[in-house]
């Protein structure tokens, strides 16, 4: 590796000093951008487009409602990754990664659940139904509550790493299976997908565009925190790797 | 592994509790719920399959920590893994043996404690069915929890925690198997799906297990 | 040689502890390990008997023609004693426990529940199991421990009657067992320089 290699391959950033370093130079810029992002998609969500002749003011939940819900979705799939590649290339970035990335997707989850029944009450007239969608989200939560407590609960670094990730590979089957396994136990209230590449079931176009914005602002929000939450992990890890040295020399 | 299973059904017979605790947890629970709800027999009769079904399911939850903490404690663990067997061979005896211990009484006590719920005369079959095939999954799935957690001094809560999310979907297509059955309808489909995550189970998370176990181990 | 070690580094709790060790076992032949606590006696075994995995190096041989008695002795405290020994012939694919009973003057016992025998007389059931597994080497954790004089004498006589058949064992011990074949390995020599081990190595 000379100065001469132009593009070093993905996996040197699984170096966490590499990781550190870039991700310094890195964050400030997500950072800015997914406030930016955040603020223009929610005013001009909140307050420049027009009610729903049905659903009234409440359908403006959906700013903050189906980006939450899919960073949920997305963030379990990204700790699944995350965690394959623990299990196959042994980078401790990519285990840390995938521990900063869990609260993260368990709060966006508490978020789509919590803005769904503020949404539902006035639209579905009860807080909490049993419909499909909801009850797997809640499942969704479950196993991120199941996942951080694994994690908390061993002590070795390594061995959490390596439990968490067949956890979470178990996991993901489960989570699939319940999925349909709920959609098979109840029909459901909920509407279709509010995003979807069929135009006939899609939200209207002065809808979509600031929720577009939106969901650019949660999925960079989302990088940020788990850029400076497997930071501080990483500085955590070395901390203690340094006062084990300490106390061995 | 014949040697295995004969060891461990000889030790849960010695050791009583085995069979008895979880039998004794399914009773009180089939009991405290007409408390709960009130003793109207229309409504117990329309929520019976799944009272019986959560009942069954919180009692096999209750002795999966015995399913590997016993031989991890005395070191059998670690001389079985340095012994001739495959670790999946050894976990898939050990839910095995927590089947037989467990989940086979509690489907045959179903159908007796279904008469205190007036569960309705088609159901009896059904829910002793659906039992059958979906208790499997429960001890598998329990096995790989208990894996998980085999390290950890306060393991039990956080096995809870970490199992009954994995046996939603078991739970659901086997009180909907029972639940159709009472009321008459088809069966074949839910019957089929509790099947399928039954034999899936079986046939992959061992994999899983034997993995968790010796990173456990080492 | 029935096994070979060469250039084994192992690590503890996320430290190095040892580096650079070698030996060699012939049929026939024991080798002690010695050094004080901590220093690595018991992982060094649990690794040569393939319970957890080395840094680096390489062990050569082992694995299938090993039998390994840690600790703890995995008994059940509600089967009877004979129980306890053909469960483990049977694991290891054999049903002679007869001989092991007599070697370990567990006999009279053999009825008894294994729940109801002495610290020193699980230790002998303990170390019974590892002639009923049939397997060429014993590797031992502390054998002698809670073993009063006469069953050290037992237990030696086991060793050594164990290596005239062509078995080998490796074993750390502090006792004196007596055994003028066996080599002796101080483990002092082979102390890791201190640095973190190499799961941590990379955060530094």
């Amino acid at each position: 590796m000379g100065r001469y290699v132009r593009f070093m391959s993905l996996w040197e950033y699984a170096n966490p000093v590499k990781f550190i370093r870039t991700t310094d130079v890195v964050l400030p810029w997500v950072s800015v951008l997914a406030v930016l992002c955040l603020v223009v998609g929610l005013i001009w969500g909140f307050f420049f487009t027009p009610e729903d002749y049905r659903q009234g003011s409440t359908v403006k939940i959906i700013y903050l409602h189906v980006p939450a819900a899919l960073m949920a979705i997305n963030a379990w799939m990204m700790m699944l990754v995350a965690s394959l590649i623990w299990i196959i290339r042994r980078h401790h970035v990519s285990a840390l990664a995938a521990r900063a990335a869990a609260p993260v997707g368990a709060v966006m989850t508490l978020i789509a659940l919590a803005t769904g029944a503020l949404w539902g009450q006035p639209m579905w007239g009860t807080w909490w139904a049993w419909d499909p969608r909801l009850t797997s989200f809640l499942i969704l939560f479950l196993f991120y509550l199941g996942y951080m407590a694994l994690w908390s609960a061993i002590e070795d670094d390594d061995t959490a790493a390596d439990l968490t990730s067949i956890l979470c590979l178990v996991g993901s089957v489960f989570a699939v299976l319940s999925r349909y396994a709920v959609n098979f136990w109840n029909q459901g209230l909920h509407q279709g997908a509010s995003l979807s590449l069929d135009k006939e079931e899609n939200v209207a176009d002065v809808f979509y565009f600031p929720l577009l914005v939106c969901i650019a602002g949660f999925v960079l929000l989302f990088i940020a925190l788990v850029f400076l939450r497997t930071q501080t992990e990483i500085r955590a890890r070395r901390t203690r790797a340094l006062i084990a040295r300490e106390q061995q020399g | 592994m014949m040697a295995l299973l004969a060891r461990d059904l000889k030790l849960a017979v010695r050791a009583g509790g085995g069979f008895g605790l979880g039998l004794a947890f399914f009773l009180i629970v089939t009991v405290l719920v007409p408390f709960g709800v009130g003793p109207e027999t229309a409504l117990l009769t329309r929520i019976a399959p799944g009272v019986l079904w959560i009942g069954a399911l919180l009692a096999c939850l209750l002795s999966l920590d015995r399913i590997l903490a016993l031989d991890w404690e005395d070191g059998t663990l670690d001389l079985l893994a340095t012994a001739p067997l495959p670790m999946e061979g050894i976990v898939s005896v050990k839910a095995l043996a927590h089947w037989i211990t467990t989940g086979l009484p509690l489907v045959l006590a179903a159908p007796v404690l279904g008469v205190l719920l007036n569960l309705a005369p088609g159901g009896y079959l059904w829910v002793l069915v659906s039992l059958a095939v979906g208790t499997p999954a429960l001890s598998v799935i329990g096995t790989f929890g208990a894996a998980l957690t085999i390290g950890l001094k306060r393991g039990g809560l956080l096995l809870s925690l970490l199992v009954l999310p994995l046996y939603v979907p078991t739970l659901i297509f086997g009180a909907e198997v029972a639940r159709r059955g009472a009321e008459g309808l088809e069966v074949a489909t839910p019957l089929l799906l509790l099947g399928g995550i039954s034999f899936g189970a079986m046939a992959l998370l061992p994999f899983a297990s034997a993995a968790v176990l010796r990173i456990n181990l080492r | 040689m029935v096994l070979r070690v060469s250039n084994l580094e192992i690590s503890r709790g996320g430290r190095a502890v040892l580096e650079g060790v070698s030996f060699a076992l012939a049929p026939g032949a024991a080798l002690i390990l010695r050094g004080p606590n901590g220093v690595g006696k018991t992982t060094l075994l649990r690794t040569v008997a393939g319970l957890q995995e080395a840094e680096a190096g390489e062990i050569t041989g082992a694995g299938e023609s090993m039998a390994y008695a840690g600790h703890s002795d995995g008994l059940k405290s509600m089967l009877t004693v004979a129980e306890n020994l053909q469960f483990w012939a049977a694991v290891f694919g054999r049903s002679e426990i007869e001989a092991a009973l007599a070697a370990f003057d567990l006999r009279e016992l053999a009825g008894r529940l294994a729940g109801s025998l002495s610290a020193g007389q699980k230790r002998r059931l303990g170390l019974a199991r590892l002639m009923v597994t049939g397997r060429a080497i014993w590797v031992l954790d502390e054998p002698t421990v809670s073993l009063d004089a006469a069953s050290v004498g037992l237990f030696a006589a086991a060793v050594r009657g164990h290596l005239a058949q062509g078995g080998s064992a490796l074993m750390a011990t502090h006792i004196d067992l007596g055994l003028e074949e066996a080599a002796v390995l101080d483990l002092s020599a082979f102390r890791a320089r201190p640095r973190a081990a190499q799961g941590d190595e990379a955060f530094l």
